[in-house]
């Protein structure tokens, strides 16, 4: 086993590392990693493209302890490749599911990711389906899989289809979830459909204030370890198998946001529509007054996910 | 990708007992340094993968400045994404501090 | 192929399925003895949240029957839609909950089959084709994750030279022989061959667990995702 790093608890979860938003989520001193650096399964395909390879091909998996309960985790470098899913990167965690699957386990997934690593896209891509097919798996067998977004990477691409097969999503306002990237919306439909260097306009379309409004996350914390683990621990306690009646009512659920805010263009259409007092002051607000205006406006997926 | 290997005599083994560690993470300006105890007392061994090619000489002053610090028994694995000296000197660091920690 | 062409060539003996813009769905019987049901998405479309919501409604609609039998899935898509109106309905949220859908369909007892006989990449590929337990392709498909002059510009390699990497890996340029070596693609049909007996007889053999890993590392496309996940769960179980 890895000693994990030293990382206060207080610190920007942003600005860590995956070993270091590990050390500081998880119980003291219960992490065990699997297939940890010095086995050094690094990616086959990197060297192809005089890349450099990292030890753990930029995602931590293993098992360990949240407030005393037993769970599987996962965390992914994003300063590595993007967090980008390559081949052995995919099979990690696409082992762990299983695993969890198996053994009835919960899982806490640390999301931070680009999507695919286009280097070895093939095998990423595909990586992320068995991911998806695992996660679906582990839940109809009753187990919890956890998303936590609030990386540098955040979730994109693929990464976000795999968050949205989560049961709970744990989001910081840094946190974007999304499928296509700012870049790729701008490159492919130009700068009047997706302006991707408006930073405020992307956060206000896929950051974490947003998602949390519309319900495509659950729980909208502080960028801090401290604010991830109180939410875990208290989804940990919910029980959420998947479900045909799940589906069934997440197809009502996003069915209704199709209905109430398909016409909007702007971020601020939608919190206007929700009702939400302030919304051009919204991406200012700070984290208690944001709940607050939040709180009996935002849609909530109560399970539906 | 160059590869590259010292094995250098220490003058002292480093502390502690931790049996690995690791610091960093493969970016570019930034490397990952796994430090694992399995040399001799006497010696320290580093090997290199860097995306930064002809820097062997700046690499050798920078390993002689931390193995002097006392890095014997240690295995030193760096995966570089063309760091510079100071920043691959602070991963050194980082990755000594943490095998010589005591374990608590 | 186009897909008024495939529909006889699938279902000699008659189907009901009918077009709602690019989707299709209805039900066909293939041979003469087993019905299936069949939707898909044609035309090289790409996959938006509203038609991302009408294909998983109505797999639920089937799942919601209690009548479990094979669902084909027929596919030529785009990528998934790239829009600021889809990222701002939270497009993530609808692929994921089609892919969920489809896999609890096969869950439930629904043989869930797709065919590639067009396109797809990206998102769309993962919430339709790759979604299926067992995925068939037709020769002439073309499934990518990015095309090459999209990769080009974000490695900043010259595409000459991305092209010549493709020589000797299956694991990054798009085309049917590349995902097929990374086990993407179960089995790749004879276009002469009668469609419907090639897939009765996949319909007829047993599925279980996900083995696109092992097909990769046999098909030399993915040489270590089956061995690394396998370590893990060992590790994980002990």
């Amino acid at each position: 086993m890895t000693a994990l790093p030293h990382h206060n608890a207080s610190t920007s979860w942003f600005e860590a590392t995956a070993r270091q938003r590990l050390a500081a989520l998880l119980d003291h001193k219960s992490f065990a990693e699997f297939l940890g650096p010095e086995q050094r399964e690094t990616s086959p395909h990197l060297g192809l493209f005089d890349l450099p390879r990292q030890f753990d091909d930029g995602i931590v998996v293993g098992r360990a302890r949240l407030d005393n309960r037993p769970i599987f985790v996962a965390a992914q470098e994003g300063r590595f490749m993007g967090g980008a899913f390559g081949e052995v990167h995919g099979a990690k965690l696409t082992g762990l599911l299983r695993a969890a699957g198996i053994h009835r386990q919960d899982v806490v997934l640390l999301f931070d990711t680009g999507g695919v690593r286009l280097q070895e896209a093939n095998a990423g891509e595909l990586a992320i389906s068995e991911i998806i097919r695992a996660i679906v798996e582990a839940r109809i067998a009753g187990c919890s899989v956890i998303g936590l977004i609030g990386g540098r990477a955040g979730c994109y691409g693929g990464g976000g289809i795999i968050a949205g097969c989560c049961s709970h999503l744990i989001v910081s306002e840094q946190g974007r979830i999304s499928v296509s990237g700012p870049e790729v919306i701008e490159t492919n439909r130009g700068v009047e459909e997706f302006d991707s260097r408006d930073r405020a306009f992307v956060w206000r379309t896929m950051g974490g204030k947003h998602r949390y409004l519309i319900g495509g996350a659950d729980d909208f914390v502080n960028d801090n370890a401290d604010g991830f683990r109180a939410a875990t621990i208290a989804a940990l306690a919910k029980r959420q198998p998947l479900t045909t009646s799940v589906l069934e009512a997440e197809q009502k659920r996003l069915a209704n946001r199709l209905d109430r805010f398909g016409q909007a263009q702007d971020g601020i259409d939608v919190w206007t529509a929700l009702g939400i007092t302030d919304p051009v002051g919204l991406p200012g607000s700070a984290t208690e007054a944001f709940l607050e205006q939040a709180l009996d406006k935002r849609e909530n997926a109560n399970g539906a996910r | 990708m160059e590869q590259l290997s010292f094995t250098l005599k220490a003058p002292r083994p480093a502390g502690g007992s931790r049996w690995q560690a690791i610091a960093g993470v493969v970016a570019s300006g930034n490397l990952e340094v796994l430090v694992e105890r399995m040399e001799d007392q006497n010696t320290c061994r580093i090997d290199i993968a860097t995306a930064a090619h002809g820097f062997g000489a700046v690499w050798e002053a920078v390993i002689a400045d931390f193995v002097a610090r006392g890095t014997g028994g240690l295995r030193v694995s760096i995966n570089d994404g063309g760091a510079r000296p100071d920043m691959v000197a602070l991963r050194l660091a980082q990755g000594l501090r943490m095998i010589e920690e005591t374990e608590t | 192929m186009e897909r008024d062409d495939i529909l006889p060539r699938l279902f000699s003996a008659g189907h009901s399925v009918e077009h709602q813009g690019c989707l299709l769905f209805g039900e066909g019987t293939l041979g003469h003895t087993t019905p299936v049901d069949v939707m898909g998405i044609t035309g090289g479309s790409v996959l938006g949240a509203e038609d991302a919501l009408t294909l998983a409604g109505n797999v639920l609609n089937l799942i919601g029957k209690g009548m479990p039998r094979p669902l084909l899935v027929l596919i030529d898509s785009g990528s998934q839609r790239m829009s600021r109106h889809d990222e701002l309905m939270g497009l993530s949220e609808y692929l994921a909950h089609l892919a969920k859908s489809v896999l609890l369909a096969q869950q439930q007892g629904h043989r869930t089959i797709g065919l590639l006989y067009g396109g797809s990449a990206a998102g769309a590929f993962i919430a339709t084709a790759l979604a299926c337990d067992t995925l068939l392709a037709l020769p002439g498909a073309h499934p990518a994750v990015m095309d090459l002059p999209s990769m080009a510009r974000v490695t900043k390699l010259p595409i000459e030279r991305l092209q010549k990497m493709a020589e000797v890996t299956p694991v990054f340029a798009p085309g049917l022989e590349n995902l097929a070596q990374t086990g993407a693609i179960h089995q790749t049909l004879d276009p002469i061959a009668d469609l419907a007996d090639q897939i009765l007889a996949v319909i007829g053999q047993p599925t279980g667990r996900d083995n696109r890993g092992t097909l990769g590392a046999t098909r030399g496309g993915r040489p270590k995702a089956a061995a690394v996940a396998a370590r893990i769960e060992a590790l994980a179980s002990a």
